[in-house]
């Protein structure tokens, strides 16, 4: 164990900014990609099942 | 002849077995970064030079790795699409590419926070740097170039010649430490030599990539999902689809 309390493992050993800045950045990038696909697929499928409803003439 | 995998080459094939393959992949992705996060943080010591700061060394090397590694896939995958005239192949090239540039970004972002406390400086024109800076460049480049062209197929084929003649910078990316005097340090594992690092650090090391490994995977197949929902919206099978969110 590294750490004595949450302080110190939140201090860094006084790298804190940039340890965290790298962290929490790339926490988000990721999360963010994630909610907006399942957003996109989410839009797609509704529209799928709308354009069933006006089918057009080309197979 | 039909081999078995030719079948899943069809993307309408290819859209539910995808959709089954997410769970899993995203289900290892969290286990191992949860797994990786806490060897990262709890049980590899702290760094006797660089205090620590080190610890971006758990998501550094992994956005860098996935950064070249995916790149080349994406090449590979473009190029089955020009040769092999199959629609997936480059479906998933295109899917590639904006996880791509996401880890080419957090390697650059991290690097820059790992780079000030250490080196003194957010940034420098050294090789390692600037050739994934470039990488940066040819993600976007391939992402603009797609989506400038109206017709799929002819913007599949230009992607793909872009894709291809770009690969050349990834080993100069990944040799510019031993090519050129960089400010960036050497390779921390490399074949033939025992890791530069205690075995806790680079386990972590290897646990968080394999976590980002598992991630990129899972979320280019949703995206691979929604591309294949976009270019088959015309197609009965598609319009067949329950509406409903899946």
């Amino acid at each position: 164990m590294n750490w004595g309390s949450l302080d110190q493992f939140l201090a860094m050993g006084g790298y804190a900014t940039y340890v965290w800045g790298s962290y929490i950045v790339s926490v988000l990038v990721l999360a963010v990609e994630v909610v907006l696909l399942r957003r996109r697929h989410r839009t797609l499928r509704a529209g799928a099942g709308r354009s069933a409803q006006q089918p057009d003439t080309v197979a | 002849m039909a081999f078995n995998w030719f079948k899943y080459s069809s993307p309408q094939t290819f859209y539910p077995l995808a959709g089954r393959l997410v769970p899993f992949f995203a289900v290892l992705a969290a286990v191992l970064g949860a797994i990786g996060l806490y060897i990262g943080f709890f049980v590899a010591p702290t760094d006797f030079q660089q205090g620590e700061a080190y610890r971006i060394i758990f998501i550094h090397v992994p956005a860098a790795w996935m950064s070249m590694f995916i790149y080349l896939v994406m090449a590979a995958w473009a190029a089955l699409g020009l040769i092999l005239n199959t629609r997936l192949s480059s479906m998933m090239a295109t899917a590639l590419a904006p996880t791509g540039a996401l880890m080419t970004f957090l390697a650059l972002w991290t690097g820059a926070l790992w780079g000030k406390p250490m080196w003194g400086t957010w940034w420098a024109w050294d090789a390692r740097m600037t050739s994934e800076l470039i990488l940066l460049f040819l993600y976007i480049g391939f992402m603009a170039l797609q989506a400038s062209i109206d017709d799929p197929r002819r913007a599949d084929k230009a992607g793909a010649i872009l894709a291809l003649v770009g690969a050349v910078n990834v080993p100069i990316i990944y040799f510019s430490v031993k090519w050129w005097n960089t400010l960036h340090q050497g390779a921390s594992i490399s074949v033939g030599r025992s890791p530069s690092m205690a075995s806790t650090m680079l386990l972590g090391m290897l646990v968080m990539a394999l976590a980002y490994w598992m991630y990129s995977i899972a979320v280019t197949l949703m995206r691979v999902r929604s591309i294949i929902l976009e270019r088959e919206r015309n197609t009965q099978w598609v319009r067949d689809l329950p509406g409903a969110p899946a």
